[in-house]
């Protein structure tokens, strides 16, 4: 055997014989602080942290005993900077820089810093390991649960747990036919909106005649809120890689496209990192592995349009045209990317193939219900106490994510609707809470599973002004190409705007429905043609609220300004004086102590500052 | 050759043509504003929606872009189809409240008014001026700008362009007359919705006359390869 020049694996035998080699070296005793360094925890001060910990191992000489790891999103945002000390998996939880030395010094005596773990909320008891923590307790994190395992610019980290042994197994003992009939038979359903079946995607692209097929994976996640394929990406970006390449070698492709928003500066360096330590190593590029298969990958920066998540949108961009969607009455499988057959896919579904490869069809559709297979990952925002990423199974009810894992309504407000699907999802009711959560079900209530934003709103959310918000944001995205969509959704974003100014007429709720109705059904694209849900699914639920508007001129959560006026109540006000400083347009006069204060409705800007500070209801909302 | 059913009646349509030119070819009328035959179907005003059976499903499609196929059921009016087609009209209306063509059209899909506060453009965005200077033309001197509701047409940044030719093609395609376009002396004048160029008119050696634009006609003489005096003479003065 020559020697190779490079360390490029020839073979399976040599991929193998390098993942023995690394796991040998590593202790599973190891000590080791993980700190998430996601775009999450790195706004809430994570790299001062990362930076404190370096110091204080330097400072003590720990470097042997103690390893620092900086890994992608666990998923716990509301609690972060998050820091993980392995291998007992001790959860540190709002760590700030100051808290290092006292980790490290603690950590390294094998002790737990009390004042750092997470407090559950019902018992009141500290809670010491990541596991027992009831964010984490319902979830099953398959894609996300490495994320703290691996340092994701680190390739060997993902060998050792078991990287690219799908690749191997579908190069050397699977046919093209054979994998695109496991992924068939899981049942994994694309993660980006549609839900279209990823096997009989696979299946037609493959089939289909053309020059040369291209993969593409949609990192154009741009649904307010949402971060779930940001995470993947920054976190885990092997696991999207070794999803593409197995998805290239089943439809016969060797050129690959990473599509991810420019406003996503880690998840494009991540992925870019992945891709050179892939390619040194022979896991992309020529001869992969030996097997004579060859596939590249790029990377191409979107400029944050949101119809450019649009496949047809999405390759025009990538074409270097104006990110603009095409009808497609000829799918992109059999002529996408440059004409030629091309297959999109998602980050997350991409991230789903090499689980489903590795331990098979039948592992991987145990879970989930009957049309929707596996896993999801929704990023969980909005009035929530537990706002982050979870990962749950595939039927898991609204309630069971809301209350168990997300920890329910914070100051004990009162739950008034979930937005699913991102801006053109739906809001579902407290009715339909014990809805299991599938990509049918969620369409029979008029939302949509999307790429799985999950926005909760409790009773101080007024539903016009939310439909009115999300109609905004898409009125702004709209690439305006066709009628019903650029000019439909000024035209609802005009009458929402009215309703809630108190200028709302007798027949918008009908003209609503009635423009929604011809949006949805001649829209060019997706983005038109569910656009309507907001404003459909509030009317469905929540048509008392519209009434109120536009009947009474009153808004019942008192969010729309027009609609809303703030009284003192001269019996309770003791005249502290509290609103008086609070007022940032001084409309509020202190009178002498034990007077009323006086609030002048000309100079009032119906901010609500006064209603929030007062202690003793003395300020009424009407 | 392939045959389909329009509206009950059979039709026969070479393959690879749309509904559009299908129904058309047949004397069967289906509105369309952003349609022309000489440019790449566009599917924007969404007014050629017809209905679709194939396969047993039923759905709306624009049949400017669907392609003829062997079997197809097509209808070109149902209730769904007139009631996309009335909100889509009083869209336009909303848009160009003061247009005769969208005014007729509407009225002749049965939309006397719109429902929406009125603004006042004459440019519904159909792009076909922008599409017949790419492809017909073949310079590129307007485009729409800016995205969704802030969508207009301009040359690039507004400011005047250097390719266009000034031949006005934009202007004749217009289904709404919303590009003016006026020859006063020796010069042309054309105005776009948001900016406008003057062009230098090309005398005529014989009989004096200002006849097509310098930069037009020095166009034409570098595409055919023309000698460079071949349009020293009007139409009229040449021989």
């Amino acid at each position: 055997m020559t020697k190779r020049e490079n360390n490029r694996l020839g073979s399976p035998q040599e991929l193998e014989a390098l993942r023995d080699s690394i796991i040998k070296a590593r202790d599973p005793n190891q000590l080791c602080i993980v700190v998430c360094g996601g775009t999450g925890c790195l706004a809430l001060g994570a790299q001062e942290v990362i930076t404190a910990f370096e110091q204080e191992i330097e400072k003590g000489g720990l470097k042997n005993k103690l390893a620092l790891r900086i890994t992608g999103c666990p998923g716990f945002c509301e609690r972060g900077p998050l820091v993980v000390i392995k291998p007992e998996n001790v959860l540190y939880q709002q760590v700030k820089s100051e808290d290092a030395a006292e980790i490290v010094s603690a950590t390294v005596k094998g002790n737990i810093v009390d004042r750092l773990l997470y407090t559950d909320p019902d018992t009141g008891q500290k809670i010491t390991y990541e596991h027992e923590v009831p964010f984490y307790k319902k979830q099953k994190r398959l894609l996300l649960g490495d994320n703290s395992n691996i340092d994701p610019t680190e390739i060997r980290d993902y060998l050792a747990l078991g990287g690219y042994a799908a690749l191997s197994k579908v190069l050397f003992k699977m046919s093209p036919e054979e994998i695109i009939a496991e992924v068939k038979k899981s049942g994994l359903r694309g993660r980006g909106g549609g839900g279209f079946p990823a096997g009989i995607k696979w299946e037609t692209c493959r089939k289909a005649q053309g020059e040369k097929h291209y993969v593409i994976c949609n990192c154009d996640e741009g649904d307010p809120g949402a971060f779930m394929d940001r995470s993947l990406m920054e976190g885990n970006p092997h696991s999207v890689l070794e999803g593409m390449l197995i998805g290239a070698y089943a439809i016969g492709g060797h050129d690959g496209y990473i599509y991810v928003r420019n406003e996503y500066p880690l998840a494009v360096k991540n992925a870019q990192i992945a891709i050179e330590q892939a390619e040194k190593l022979g896991l992309l590029g020529k001869n992969i592995l030996g097997s004579g298969f060859d596939f590249s990958v790029r990377i191409s920066r979107g400029g944050g349009a949101f119809v450019c998540g649009e496949s047809t949108a999405l390759m025009a961009s990538l074409e270097g045209k104006v990110g603009e969607p095409r009808a497609k009455y000829v799918h992109t499988v059999e002529k996408g990317l440059w004409e030629q057959p091309t297959n999109l896919n998602n980050v997350e579904t991409w991230a789903n193939v090499p689980l489903i490869i590795k331990n098979g069809a039948d592992w991987y559709a145990k879970v989930g219900t009957e049309g929707s297979k596996g896993t999801k990952i929704f990023s969980l925002v909005g009035k929530i106490n537990n706002t982050g990423l979870v990962e749950v199974p595939m039927g898991i009810t609204l309630r069971e994510i809301i209350y168990d894992i997300g920890g329910g309504i914070p100051g004990d407000k009162k739950f008034k609707a979930v937005q699913t699907g991102g801006p053109s999802g739906g809001c579902i009711p407290e009715s339909s809470l014990d809805l299991p959560v599938d990509f049918d079900q969620l369409t029979k209530v008029g939302s949509m599973m999307g790429s799985g934003g999950m926005i909760v709103m409790d009773e101080n959310s007024c539903m016009v002004d939310i439909a009115k918000y999300f109609i905004n944001f898409l009125e702004g995205e709209s690439c305006g190409k066709c009628v019903p969509c650029r000019e439909g959704l000024k035209r609802m974003s005009q009458i929402l705007t009215d309703i809630t100014e108190g200028k709302g007429k007798e027949g918008d709720i009908e003209l609503l429905e009635r423009l929604s109705a011809a949006i949805m059904d001649s829209s060019l694209c997706a983005l038109g043609s569910t656009a309507p849900n907001p404003v459909l699914t509030t009317i469905r639920y929540f048509r008392d609220e519209y009434e109120a508007h536009i009947k009474d001129k009153r808004c019942p959560a008192g969010v729309c300004k027009e609609l809303v006026t703030y009284l003192i109540d001269e019996e309770k006000c003791p005249g502290c004086g509290l609103c008086v400083k609070a007022c940032p347009v001084e409309a509020i006069t202190f009178m002498g102590k034990k007077k009323p204060v006086v609030l002048d409705q000309e100079k009032c800007i119906k901010c609500g500052a006064c209603y929030d500070v007062c202690n003793l209801d003395a300020v009424i909302r009407k | 050759m392939v045959t389909l059913t329009i509206d009950g009646r059979k039709v026969q349509a070479e393959e690879g043509t749309t509904i559009l030119e299908a129904a058309r070819e047949n004397n069967i009328y289906i509105p369309a504003l952003c349609y022309h035959e000489e440019v790449t179907p566009y599917g924007a005003c969404r007014l050629c929606l017809v209905e679709v059976t194939r396969n047993g499903r039923e759905r709306l499609v624009a049949s400017c872009l669907y392609e003829v196929a062997e079997g197809l059921k097509v209808k070109t009016d149902s209730e769904r189809i007139a009631s996309n087609r009335k909100m889509i009209m009083e869209l336009l209306l909303a848009r160009c409240p003061n247009n005769k063509a969208i005014q007729d059209l509407a009225r002749q899909l049965g939309v006397e008014k719109t429902s929406f506060k009125l603004d006042d453009n004459q440019c519904m965005l159909c792009a076909l001026c922008v599409r017949v200077c790419q492809e017909v033309v073949g310079v590129s001197a307007i485009s729409l700008v800016n995205r969704g509701v802030d969508r207009a047409l301009a040359t690039p940044f507004y400011e005047p362009s250097d390719v266009c030719i000034g031949c006005g093609s934009c202007a004749y395609v217009c289904p709404t007359g919303a590009i003016g376009f006026e020859d006063i002396g020796n010069t042309r004048y054309i105005r776009w919705p948001n900016n406008k160029m003057e062009f230098k008119l090309k005398q005529c050696k014989t009989c004096g006359n200002y006849w097509a634009p310098e930069k037009q006609l020095e166009y034409i003489i570098k595409r055919a390869n023309l000698s460079p005096d071949a349009f020293d003479n009007c139409p009229d003065c040449r021989e």
